[in-house]
């Protein structure tokens, strides 16, 4: 499994914990949400980076109050069908203006990335041979968008009004 | 009597198993699976055929023979193995 | 018409690509066919009974004769030689392959012509009023909004994987010819007090399993704020919408679920938020939109009514097809012509290549170039002279395309049911035959008047059985093809949804029961009532007995 950010391929620094494990002595983590909420205390001493994996029936409102201490927040695709996260993504980055990091995780498609990219996911964990080249084929499928969503991509109708 | 029904993945068309495993597209060149043994082996085949990216959704289908023609004993199963009862590209009256 | 410009052209052009691209990772066998599925089917292509079915997208029910030609040419090149067209104003190819689709998708674009989100849980077709921007009772031209919305919604990123698909519809009349009362979203037009057109916005209409008609979420929505409520509605569905079952997947479900309350509740807080964002819509993008659905150059001509009467007077057979297919235009001196697709023997709503070349030659040279699809599986000519009608009636009659039964008994909405649909239980298109079969008789067909049927082969609804004046749905009892009646179905602006009637019927036994219970409505029918009016007059009972006899009669029909 990979990890692309921002179009490259990383490392996960991250770590996921499980809801009853112990948390390590250091290191970036990612808990699930019920993780975070019986255990927030502890890992805001920590002084690591933290993040929360929503599933898709957790939208982001449950987390806007604390998003600011989060540095990633893991949308879960269970099936690549469940097309909620697409609305979660954008909503973190349009309703609470969250700037740290958004990642697909889960069952994420090749097919798929394109739309993710622009409702503001900027991290994916994808199984591929060639993560970087499909990457780049599936994130450039389209260089036309009609919809303004907050990846400033400018629309066709700012395209056309700037051409007239 | 049985026999495995399929479509075939390039252009959908509806398929029948055969003894050596081909995929035949007429319900006579197709084979009667007399057996469990042949019914077990033949759906292994469908199966690898599925992931040889060859047919899709292959499934038993019962026939009966009338007047020495095989016939699937479900309507719909009679229909994928006949063609549509209405058949615009045939209409009589206008060419 | 809409026209593409270079971003349109780009878009459609990569979306091709697009799908070569993800057919190749298919027949290599790199993606699966549950993974390929969604993607095939949000660029239209289904897996049916005997083949793979492709269903094109008519925005809004608008076609130019190229487009039409080229219609013809796909039937011929990668068809059978023909096409069908369907209740959400599309045509679908029964008989592609997937190997073609690319090619067929390549040659679609250059004219303009895309199958995109024409399947898939995503928003599909925008449909209208086949007279949309002739109809004398119309507010706006409301293609306009379609086209708008059409753009909104193609490719859009969020709204690609909804719980189920979605289906809009839009209206600029008051008489309702667009269905939007059994739509996900419906928008009807009208004129506020100041005279400025508004909104209403209907939600969670929808046939199928659990039929409903929609609900009025919001009751007047200015022009510039419909992209924002509409991405309101659809990201509130997105969120909320059930998905731990098919059949429950619908927006319908959750607006009845939830209640209209709460879900507008829901939707008018996410559209507080992002009504004065970035999808306001500017005046001067509505005007340049409404600039492609400008009227064309009519000549100034008279109303020649009264010279039309004389002709029709000893003219029996043009009479009768004027009465019944021409309608009126706003403009004086020309008409509306509709060609029904639905003759004995004909498979309603499909036509051969040859017939859409002859309709295409015939628009351009009576209408002007353009033809509409209608949800009742009709095409239509907006545009034609009535100096030229008498002209067309000929010319269509040598076609086998002028049938005088618009609206009546025989202009059958029928799904292609188990003949082609792996959905179905039943075979709709031999009851469709049957009854057409029966009423062949014009002058009884002309005395009955308006009367809708539709047909569908299963719950799914495709042919709006629940909408049809006299409804008929097909079911698979222990093997056999049994057919449930509904009655008093409507899918104009005082829509309905049809009461059962009965026990399933046997196929043989469908056309005496349409006969029996067009009997009894011409027996109790006052003045000029259609069959609706008196079903809702007089009730199920006398067409109940009229079918099935009474309860100690031991003939059942």
């Amino acid at each position: 499994m990979a990890l692309i950010k921002d179009g490259k391929l990383v490392d996960d620094v991250f770590v996921y914990v499980g809801d009853d494990a112990t948390l390590p002595a250091d290191g970036a983590v990612i808990v699930n949400l019920e993780r975070w909420q019986s255990s927030r205390e502890e890992l805001l001493q920590r002084n690591e980076p933290v993040g929360i994996r929503l599933r898709s029936d957790q939208p982001p409102d449950l987390i806007g109050a604390c998003l600011k201490k989060l540095a990633v927040v893991a949308l879960e695709f269970p099936a690549f069908r469940d097309g909620r996260a697409y609305s979660y993504a954008r909503l973190l980055r349009e309703k609470y203006d969250y700037r740290g990091e958004v990642r697909a995780v889960g069952d994420v498609l090749l097919e798929q990335l394109h739309f993710m990219v622009r409702t503001g996911i900027d991290a994916f964990e994808i199984h591929s041979e060639d993560p970087i080249g499909d990457f780049e084929i599936a994130a450039a499928d389209f260089s036309v968008w009609y919809q303004p969503t907050a990846d400033g991509r400018r629309t066709a109708l700012e395209l056309r009004r700037q051409r007239s | 009597m049985q026999m495995i029904i399929a479509s075939r993945l390039d252009d959908g068309r509806v398929v029948f198993i055969d003894a050596a495993a081909a995929w035949a597209d007429s319900i006579e060149d197709g084979v009667v699976l007399e057996s469990q043994a042949e019914i077990d082996r033949l759906m292994g085949e469908a199966t690898q055929a599925v992931e040889d990216c060859v047919i899709v959704e292959p499934y038993l289908i019962e026939v009966v023979v009338e007047n020495g023609a095989r016939r699937p004993v479900e309507a719909r199963e009679a229909i994928r193995a006949f063609g549509p009862s209405a058949r615009t590209d045939q209409l009589i009256g206008r060419e | 018409m809409y026209r593409y410009d270079e971003f349109d052209q780009t878009l459609v052009a990569e979306r091709v690509e697009q799908f070569r691209r993800q057919v190749q990772r298919r027949l290599t066998g790199e993606i699966s066919e549950d993974q390929f599925k969604p993607l095939r089917l949000m660029n239209g292509l289904y897996m049916q009974l005997h083949a793979y079915m492709l269903r094109v997208n008519v925005p809004y029910g608008s076609l130019s004769s190229e487009q039409m030609h080229k219609f013809a040419h796909i039937a011929r090149t990668y068809d059978k030689g023909f096409g069908h067209f369907t209740t959400r104003q599309n045509i679908q190819y029964n008989w592609v392959k997937l190997e073609d689709t690319p090619d067929l998708l390549r040659e679609l674009a250059d004219v303009e012509v895309t199958a995109i989100q024409s399947s898939g849980n995503c928003v599909r077709n925008i449909t209208s009023d086949q007279y949309a921007g002739r109809a004398g009772d119309e507010i706006e031209d409301p293609r306009i909004y379609c086209e708008l919305l059409r753009q909104y919604t193609v490719l859009h990123p969020e709204f690609s994987y909804l719980p189920r698909k979605f289906k809009i519809a839009v209206t600029g009349a008051p008489k309702d010819r667009a269905a939007v009362a059994v739509h996900d979203i419906g928008l009807r037009m009208h004129l506020n007090d100041a005279g400025q057109m508004r909104f209403e916005v209907l939600v969670g209409g929808g046939q199928g399993r659990t039929p409903f008609i929609a609900h009025t979420i919001r009751e007047s929505l200015e022009p510039e704020h419909l992209l924002s409520y509409v991405e309101a509605i659809l990201r509130v569905y997105n969120i909320h919408g059930r998905r731990d079952n098919i059949n429950k997947a619908r927006i319908k479900i959750i607006v009845n679920q939830m209640g209209i309350e709460k879900y507008r509740e829901l939707v008018d807080e996410e559209w507080e938020r992002i009504k004065d964002g970035s999808l306001k819509v500017p005046q001067e993008e509505i005007d340049r939109i409404n600039a492609y659905f400008a009227s064309p150059e009519y000549e100034v001509l008279e109303d020649i009514s009264e010279e039309l009467d004389a002709v029709r007077k000893i003219d029996e057979e043009f009479d009768r097809w004027m009465k019944s297919n021409v309608v009126a235009h706003k403009v004086s001196g020309y008409s509306i012509v509709n060609i029904t697709l639905k003759a004995p023997g004909r498979v309603p709503g499909d036509i051969n290549a040859d017939d859409m070349d002859a309709v295409a030659d015939l628009a351009d040279q009576y209408s002007l170039g353009e033809i509409r699809i209608s949800h009742r599986q009709n095409l239509t000519l907006v545009d034609v002279k009535q100096q030229a009608l008498h002209s067309l009636w000929q010319e269509l009659k040598l076609l086998e395309l002028a049938t005088p039964n618009l609206g009546q008994i025989t202009d059958i909405i029928c799904c292609p049911g188990l003949d082609y649909c792996g959905l179905a239980n039943a075979r709709s298109i031999p009851v469709a035959d049957d009854i057409n079969q029966h009423f062949v008789d014009v002058d009884r067909l002309a005395l009955v008047g308006d009367l809708t049927i539709n047909i569908s082969g299963c719950m799914n609804a495709c042919g709006h059985h629940h909408v049809g004046n006299i409804g008929i749905l097909g079911v698979d009892k222990r093997g056999k093809e049994f057919f449930q009646l509904t009655l008093g179905g409507s899918s104009d602006e005082h829509a309905s949804l049809g009461d059962r009637l009965g026990p399933g019927l046997p196929q043989a036994d469908v056309p005496i029961a349409i006969e029996a219970i067009v009997d009894q409505y011409l027996q109790d029918r006052q003045k000029d009532e259609r069959f609706l009016d008196t079903y809702r007059r007089i009730g199920i009972e006398p067409f109940k007995k009229a079918v099935y006899g009474t309860p100690e009669s031991k003939d059942v029909a």
